[in-house]
């Protein structure tokens, strides 16, 4: 579960970083004039705040004047008129697509005078099975393109504790930081893995943590994922997840327990694995088709799903036929199958439909959607079952 | 021989009571696995299935002389459940609940590092060594003895494999699934490594997906081993997009990193043959088995 840059900050705040003072403003912008009186500047900084980077490159659908999502502001009188011009605006960066993203969130900051920019993140390094820091001088900057151009410009450090991590002095002559810089980034790393733990994060992202011209550091920017796994004992965090974010049918799918990916193909799958889900998928694509969508029913899949699952492949336009792969395992392939013979007739399902069945009850299955009198067609083989999805797509 | 467990394998089962931990124990009884008892706490002194139950491992240790233990508890609890059987030293532990948290299983891995125990998953199937002992949720009949070690991060996908492997007359020594999890337990060097080593084993299935670069890692394994056996593999992902978690927490691709593209590379620079369809993991597999054998 991804966080807003305004979500986090407040958490990173309460785990005493230096963020800049600030106010957030969700659908609408009432309480602007009064909060601006209190907001220190000029410059004040109005940004968007969706679930996609590259914000401040970005450009409005909808635009009122050449700059991005993020936008620095030095007449007071300025920041009320661009905050407005941003709000139910449709932002497009390089991580949105095309399709941009409706801004309905705006954060906006007191500004700060920036000395120099550093990259500071916190991940799981799943190699390793450690808590990890990336550290870069490089900051401001997309860090996927560092890490390919300028690979030794990113230290790297493992920590096996979480508590009070005393940083390589070396560090502080690599980073060309002072003693007291040096002290002050040490505490910050120590907070920042405090959070991190505390939260359950998968990822903590800083970029950039800057030294302002004052020579202190600042968390300029953050971006926190949060481990799903974990939400259970964060409910308070749980309900910060912005829904609008979400793809409504994504959204159903994990509401129901199946895992569903919208994709760009025109076969709908319906697979129980994930594994299986994605072989599925690329066996698609060897004969030629793109999928239209990645669906994993679970391992306790059962008739409700089954249909639930035909409901949210329905409501994808591009789908021109269907492939159910099934191996059966806890999951019983004719359970499955009555699944599917219900979910056609309620739903006057018309387009073609192939079935694979193996493993668990996969005969019983088999005769149950060939005795539906309903068009089916089942295939047991993988390989043929996926070429005749194919084929059936365009007629 | 085989490898990790075998028909002298002491099983016991954490959640022997619930729903699930009761299902999968009749059918790993009816398999022929030697299921000694089970755990769930409150309920100790009681039997269930004809079998013992404790209220702790501890106790199910003192009792039995059990070698494993094969954990179904809901995942708020899982964490606990995993902490007790290494409290009590048992030496393999399966632990089939998906959703645990990641940091969970940081520490976790710290202890069974330091212990030297055969942790297998979580979020994963479990393991068999076909006609002895079967610990996990993977269907027995599809399984066949024989001579393929297969090793997957996946679930229904590892079934494809072992039944293709089934279907066209190789069998399996033992099957692992290690789990779609970031941070796991026994990874696929650690199953390779005993594999290599595992005389009744002729050949190797590893079967991988997209995300991090523990495909790779076993590749470079495989290049540096002085053992040499018929290899073949399979990487699912192929057309999945970038940034998108597909079903396993594992399975996102990041920037460049934990392509298929990457991973099937390596593997074929390590002398793997990579199965060309998920259809055809058995295939490829008999194809390089001929290649040495025959």
């Amino acid at each position: 579960m991804n966080l807003h840059e305004y979500q986090a900050k407040e958490i990173l705040k309460k785990f005493g970083l230096p963020v800049l003072r600030g106010k957030s403003y969700v659908n609408n912008l009432d309480s602007i004039e009064s909060d601006l009186i209190d907001l220190k500047g000029p410059p004040w900084v109005v940004k968007s705040q969706i679930h996609a980077g590259g914000r401040g490159a970005g450009y409005f659908k909808n635009s009122f004047n050449e700059k991005g999502g993020v936008q620095i502001i030095f007449e007071k009188n300025q920041v009320s008129n661009i905050a407005s011009s941003m709000m139910g605006n449709i932002l497009v960066t390089k991580q949105t697509g095309e399709q941009g993203k409706l801004v309905n969130r705006i954060f906006i900051e007191e500004g700060c005078d920036i000395d120099r920019e550093f990259y500071c993140s916190l991940l799981v390094d799943r190699t390793k099975s450690q808590l990890m820091m990336m550290l870069s001088t490089a900051g401001g900057v997309d860090i996927e393109e560092v890490a390919m151009l300028n690979p030794n410009k990113i230290i790297n450090i493992h920590f096996s504790s979480n508590k009070d991590i005393k940083l390589d002095e070396k560090l502080q002559q690599k980073l060309n930081i002072n003693k007291n810089q040096f002290d002050e980034l040490n505490s910050i790393i120590n907070k920042l893995l405090i959070a991190f733990n505390s939260i359950d994060a998968s990822t903590i992202e800083i970029n950039p943590l800057v030294l302002n011209k004052q020579g202190n550091f600042v968390l300029l920017d953050a971006k926190i994922s949060l481990d799903d796994n974990a939400l259970f004992r964060h409910p308070e965090l749980f309900e910060l997840k912005d829904l609008t974010e979400e793809d409504p049918l994504e959204l159903q799918a994990a509401q129901n327990d199946m895992n569903y990916v919208k994709l760009e193909g025109s076969i709908g799958c319906m697979v129980n694995g994930a594994g299986l889900a994605m072989a599925t998928m690329d066996i698609i694509k060897q004969y030629g088709e793109e999928p239209a969508n990645f669906l994993d029913l679970g391992g306790t899949a059962n008739k409700e799903r089954v249909i639930m699952g035909f409901k949210i492949i329905q409501s994808d336009p591009n789908v021109k036929s269907i492939l159910i792969n099934i191996f059966g395992g806890i999951i019983h392939c004719d359970m499955i199958a009555n699944g599917i013979v219900e979910a056609v007739k309620e739903l006057k399902f018309k387009l073609p439909l192939v079935v694979r069945f193996q493993g668990t009850n996969s005969n019983e299955g088999r005769d149950v959607i060939n005795n539906s009198v309903l068009g089916l067609i089942s295939i047991d083989d993988f390989a043929d079952a996926a070429k005749k999805a194919v084929e059936l797509s365009k007629v | 021989m085989s490898i990790i467990i075998n028909k002298n394998t002491k099983v016991i089962c954490q959640g022997f009571t619930g729903s699930q931990g009761t299902y999968h124990s009749k059918q790993a009884i009816d398999y022929g696995t030697q299921m000694v008892g089970g755990v769930t706490p409150g309920k100790g002194g009681t039997t269930h299935l004809g079998l013992p139950v404790f209220n702790t491992v501890k106790e199910a240790k003192d009792y039995t002389q059990v070698d494993a233990t094969v954990i179904y508890v809901p995942a708020k609890f899982a964490t606990q459940a995993i902490h007790e059987a290494l409290d009590a030293n048992i030496k393999i532990i399966t632990c089939i609940t998906e959703g645990i948290p990641v940091l969970d299983m940081v520490e976790i891995k710290k202890r069974i590092i330091k212990q030297k125990t055969y942790f297998i998953g979580p979020n994963c199937p479990g393991l068999v060594t076909p006609g002895e002992c079967k610990i996990g949720i993977m269907p027995g009949f599809i399984h066949k003895p024989g001579k393929i070690g297969i090793v997957s991060r996946s679930g229904t996908l590892t079934y494809e494999a072992v039944w293709q492997t089934s279907q066209i007359g190789l069998g399996q020594t033992t099957c692992i699934g290690i789990g779609g999890d970031p941070v796991h337990g026994i990874n696929f060097i650690d199953c390779l490594d005993l594999f290599l080593k595992d005389e009744e084993t002729k050949g190797i299935l590893m079967i991988g997906e997209i995300g991090g670069t523990a495909e790779e890692d076993a590749a470079e394994f495989i290049l540096d081993s002085s053992i040499n056996k018929p290899m073949s593999a399979f990487i699912a992902g192929v057309s999945a997009p970038k940034g998108k978690r597909m079903g396993h927490a594992g399975a996102i691709i990041s920037g460049n990193k934990g392509t298929a593209e990457s991973k099937i590379e390596a593997l074929r620079k390590a002398n793997i043959a990579v199965a060309p369809s998920p259809a055809k993991m058995g295939e490829t597999m008999l194809v390089e088995m001929q290649k040495r054998y025959n």
